[in-house]
């Protein structure tokens, strides 16, 4: 065994982006970075993914917007965030200062909205890379979640790539019947990189007052319990395309990270765990260094999409 | 504002009352810098199940370094964290939260008011207002449902020297009934109060009304739902009162950054009165 020496853990995340090391945090779980400051020396991180945007502020859904459950938790936030204005005048300004690539996560309810954020940053500093939540409901066609259909995923990558020179991240939700098919509409769309799983819909309730346990109704459930689907879609994704996977969905430390690699995952989003514990992202790339210096590889690429078949 | 994640020794535990456990722990960078009304979160063990850490407001604050919680065992979180012993180390990170504003003028008249495990950060806070003065009045009342909940809290707060009203609502000590009719009840109104709770929400309902009436001020230290403790999950949400609408434009507040501790003024009471 050989500890201390040196790893290279670069890995390319599509469009030119190379981030120092493989473990970027979840937008909607980091907040805009400063909270977990800390917790986290923030530059030690491959990118940090912020709290989705809108072109407005949006205050979110009522209260109760979390409940726990059987590893994991429901969340049904509502995509509460300041607003691109307000993002850009208070929160960026650290986290251009600290270094550490930026990925600003992106929603909206039209092609409009998308297009046009992607517009707005294009002209700023200090912004790697977008990333596109596109399992907001697209408002202008019925409320469809634009992650569901094939043909809107193709849309607004379009949409969003011919307003923006940076990287565009397209990230996937689980809630269709085969994850391959939106991920290669993306492909199709021009996306540099794919970012999978959001979270899966779920639901709780209290069978002694009948009354489900968030005001919601339904939310997003994420957490250890998701990361066998993750690591399915994740494994399925990479065979599909051929851009670069982001894999996110449960990972609490470096073997589940290892465990999106070897799937094919050229990075991993931390999301859950954070919140779980706040120093997990720094935690998982000393994991992965240990691991790759223990198992006597040179380079992270080593493993990635190594996964053997029996 | 600085916060600590860190490994904590339980160096004491005693058992209040059935169901009813303190906690002491070493956390010297907390205990430092903690102010009453803060909080912290405590996973209990490195399992995933439960997954999420559960907020502790702090009991106490000690200058060698060690912070005290009081709690009832409610749920899992809890049960697990009374099932941990002496010796044993919990993850802890803290201290969290805006605490309770400490009164400007020394001659203020002070009233706290505690329902149940709501108790456990007045201690912190009577214990605080007592080095720094007093001048005016400090009154106390505790509530619980019975008085095994009630006795050994009830005598450290007489320890410091302060005179405790206390109700039970079986009447098994003190006044018979809710803590809030024994304010009504009992506290001098010519004279101006500033009003620290924390308990139920429906008494802390009934705190805020009252002090609403006479114009009184009033802070108030919420519970919710909570995931992270440090405004990164935005899962802790109450609503804003009507005013704080208007004048801050936010429809919604975050018990772990705006609060725990709030003017009572800030806050929509949408439950029924108890």
């Amino acid at each position: 065994m050989d500890h201390g020496r040196e790893i290279n853990l670069t890995t390319h995340i599509g469009g030119g982006l190379i981030l120092r090391n493989p473990v970027m945090t979840a937008s909607g779980t980091f907040g805009y970075g400063r909270e977990f400051s800390d917790f986290v020396n923030l530059h030690h991180l491959g990118a940090v993914v912020v709290k989705g945007i809108s072109l407005l502020p949006r205050s979110g859904n009522p209260p109760p917007r979390i409940v726990e459950t059987t590893g994991g938790m429901l969340n049904a936030i509502g995509l509460e965030n300041v607003g691109v204005e307000a993002f850009l005048r208070d929160k960026l300004p650290y986290l251009r200062e600290i270094g550490t690539p930026v990925v600003v996560n992106i929603l909206g309810d039209s092609l409009d909205d998308y297009a046009e954020l992607a517009e707005i940053l294009n002209d700023i500093d200090g912004i790697s890379a977008i990333e596109v939540n596109i399992s907001c409901p697209n408002v202008k066609q019925g409320g469809v979640a634009f992650g569901t259909d094939p043909g809107m995923v193709r849309a607004v990558t379009r949409a969003v790539k011919a307003k923006t020179s940076r990287p565009v991240i397209i990230k996937l939700s689980p809630n269709v019947t085969d994850i391959t098919v939106t991920a290669r509409a993306a492909e199709e769309g021009g996306a540099d990189a794919v970012s999978l799983i959001n979270t899966l819909i779920g639901m709780a309730i209290d069978h002694r007052t009948r009354t489900p346990r968030l005001a919601n109704v339904i939310g997003g459930l994420s957490g250890p319990a998701i990361k066998p689907v993750a690591l399915r879609m994740v494994w399925q994704t990479a065979r599909a395309v051929k851009i670069p996977v982001i894999g996110i969905g449960g990972i609490m430390n470096a073997e589940d990270a290892l465990e999106f690699l070897v799937a094919g995952a050229a990075a991993v989003q931390i999301g859950t765990a954070n919140f779980v514990n706040p120093d997990t992202t720094e935690r998982v790339v000393d994991g992965i260094t240990r691991y790759l210096q223990e198992s006597g590889c040179q380079a992270l690429q080593e493993i990635i999409g190594t996964l053997r078949l029996c | 504002m600085t916060a600590h994640q860190l490994k904590s020794e339980i160096v004491r535990k005693e058992q209040l009352a059935k169901d009813i456990i303190r906690l002491t722990l070493a956390a010297p960078e907390i205990a430092v810098r903690a102010i009453p009304g803060q909080f912290m979160m405590l996973k209990a063990t490195d399992k995933m199940e439960p997954l999420l850490r559960r907020p502790f407001s702090i009991h106490q604050a000690t200058s060698n370094g060690l912070v005290q919680i009081l709690f009832k065992v409610v749920g899992a979180g809890s049960k697990f964290l009374a099932d941990r012993e002496q010796g044993d180390i919990l993850d802890i990170v803290g201290p969290l939260g805006h605490g309770f504003d400490l009164p400007d003028d020394p001659s203020a008249n002070l009233c706290l008011v505690g329902g149940g495990m709501g108790c456990a950060p007045l201690y912190f806070l009577t214990k605080r207002l007592l080095t720094n003065r007093l001048e005016g009045s400090l009154q106390l009342y505790l509530g619980a449902t019975t008085a095994k909940e009630l006795a050994v809290v009830k005598e450290d707060f007489e320890n410091l020297g302060v005179k405790v009203f206390a109700a039970t609502d079986d009447g098994s000590l003190g006044y018979h009934g809710f803590v809030t009719d024994l304010v009504a009840e009992s506290l001098d109104k010519e004279l101006r109060w500033q009003f620290y709770s924390c308990g139920p929400h429906p008494m802390m309902n009934k705190v805020a009304r009252f002090c609403a009436a006479e114009k009184w001020p009033c802070q108030v230290s919420l519970e919710t739902m909570m995931a992270c403790g440090i405004s990164a999950c935005l899962g802790c949400t109450v609503r804003s009162s009507p005013a704080k609408l208007i004048s801050s434009n936010k429809q919604f507040l975050h018990v772990c950054k705006d609060g725990p501790v709030f003017d009572s003024g800030d806050v929509a009471w949408t439950t029924a009165e108890r």
